[in-house]
């Protein structure tokens, strides 16, 4: 079994970016709405979308929201324990989330990512 | 009244839906394509209920429920999770829904589950949220009980059997660890595990620390438990609290080690294994490269080889815990056992002779025999 975490594909980037400023024209003042990235195998939970919006200004709020939204998704995740599982990785834009509190910016873009795992 | 063998695998959930007379199979599904389903288990207070327990690679457990007889599912809102711990505490995280049981024939939406790590959760809103047995898990001795890995996926509970003269009254198996009995609903738990050997443990006769691979208990004859253990076969007769090794009847070239033991519905007197290698290191395959089921019909005291319709020879595969079920025939009861190499294999005479009803699925984990 090999696990590696793949690292934001820069071209898909640019194109959530795109969608995080449209995404982000809905959005009133005093919220803070980032464009998700969701990766195939939690797409059960949004429909088949691969891009969704959450809301928050950390890491863990935008989690909560995203549950919210879509049940069950985030203990898929997410352990008991608040620890992300072991084949997920987390980004916001290009930065490595290693802690739920990480922070989220206007604009920023949460990539919700499948680690491999083969066999 | 249909037939349907559940069959949960490496790579997700089939189902052969068979005809009154169980001679005609079809295969369905796959349903959930890709998920790691442990254990798929039918309610016999409601065959419309069917439980699944599922994961994937990537992402965490969870449970999927259907009240349809497996046409549609819809997910846990809250899957069996262990507490959050406070700090300085050692974090425990659910990795694998692993084992799934029906409670008491009196508690309609209750249901149990076994997890790996090895932790006890119940539900009783049918497997829709699910809460921790704190008196398992958090009991003082639950770290000192189970010891190990215990299996390549971690320590495992599973075999959680119900008396069904008394909903109190709870049996339990953990890999490694032993097998752990209740009488008060799961508050507290007692070992209970003198007569079986744990040849992996120095100590010659320990209380727990023992690795029960399957433990049934006889649905007629509550009193009557039978174990397939890494260590060997076992019965055990209540209030007696020692097992003894009726494996040991078993031909000395074949052993007695596998993962599953299946009763007869309404003969405690009947049993069937799939004995596997257990010798040097370990191959876990048939004996030899010859399947075979072992039976006893007299609470084992013999054992019979049952081969025919079986590979002869180079047949590699062996049968899982989950694996291996009976239907509900007395008089022509039916057995099946699903093969890690993909195959389903069915019984209409004990086990005397056996035909293939499905090849080349995944890896199967569990098959459990149902009416949906």
């Amino acid at each position: 079994m090999r696990v590696a975490p793949l690292p934001p594909q820069r071209e898909r980037s640019h194109e959530v970016r795109v969608r995080a400023a449209e995404l982000d024209m809905n959005s009133t003042d005093h919220t803070n709405i980032v464009a998700t990235r969701v990766a195939s195998p939690l797409r059960s939970y949004t429909d088949g979308r691969a891009i969704v919006e959450a809301e928050g200004v950390t890491v863990r709020d935008a989690l909560a929201d995203l549950d919210r939204r879509y049940p069950g998704m985030r203990f898929r995740m997410i352990d008991e324990q608040d620890r992300i599982r072991p084949h997920i990785r987390l980004y916001v834009n290009t930065d490595a989330v290693e802690r739920l509190d990480h922070p989220l910016g206007r604009g920023d873009t949460l990539h919700l990512i499948c680690a491999l795992s083969g066999g | 009244m249909g037939s349907t063998l559940w069959i949960g695998t490496r790579k997700g959930l089939f189902a052969l839906r068979g005809n009154a007379r169980r001679r005609g199979w079809k295969l369905v599904g796959p349903q959930f394509l890709g998920h790691i389903i442990h254990h798929v288990v039918e309610d016999p207070r409601d065959p419309k209920v069917v439980l699944v327990a599922a994961k994937t690679g990537h992402l965490g457990p969870t449970v999927f429920r259907s009240s349809n007889r497996g046409r549609t599912w819809k997910e846990a809102r809250q899957p069996p999770a262990f507490r959050k711990v406070a700090e300085g505490e050692t974090p425990k995280a659910v990795d694998a829904v692993f084992w799934l049981t029906p409670g008491h024939a009196g508690e309609r939406g209750t249901w149990y589950a076994g997890t790996s790590p090895a932790g006890l959760f119940r539900t009783e809103d049918a497997g829709d949220t699910w809460q921790p047995v704190v008196g398992f898990n958090d009991h003082p001795m639950n770290s000192t009980w189970i010891q190990g890995p215990g299996s390549p996926i971690g320590s495992l509970l599973h075999s959680i059997r119900v008396d069904p003269r008394d909903a109190q009254h709870v049996y339990l198996g953990v890999s490694s660890g032993g097998v752990f009995e209740s009488t008060d609903r799961g508050a507290d738990w007692k070992p209970l595990n003198a007569g079986c050997a744990a040849d992996f443990n120095p100590e010659p006769d320990p209380q727990y620390g023992h690795d029960p691979h399957c433990v049934e208990l006889h649905p007629l004859m509550p009193d009557r438990l039978y174990q397939q253990n890494h260590c060997g076969i076992y019965r055990l007769d209540r209030p007696a609290e020692r097992w003894t090794r009726i494996g040991n009847a078993m031909p000395r070239k074949i052993g007695d080690i596998g993962f599953p033991i299946v009763l007869h519905p309404t003969d405690p007197d009947k049993a069937w294994v799939f004995p596997m290698d257990g010798t040097t290191v370990w191959p876990r395959t048939s004996v030899g490269g010859r399947p075979a089921v072992y039976a006893t019909t007299n609470g084992g005291t013999s054992w019979r080889r049952f081969d025919s319709g079986l590979p002869r020879k180079q047949g590699w595969f062996t049968v899982l815990r989950q694996a291996m079920c009976a239907d509900d025939q007395v008089k022509k009861l039916g057995l099946y056992f699903g093969t890690t190499s993909g195959d389903i294999w069915a019984s209409r005479n004990e086990g005397k002779t056996w035909r293939c009803l499905a090849r080349h699925l995944p890896q199967v984990f569990s098959l459990t025999w149902g009416r949906g």
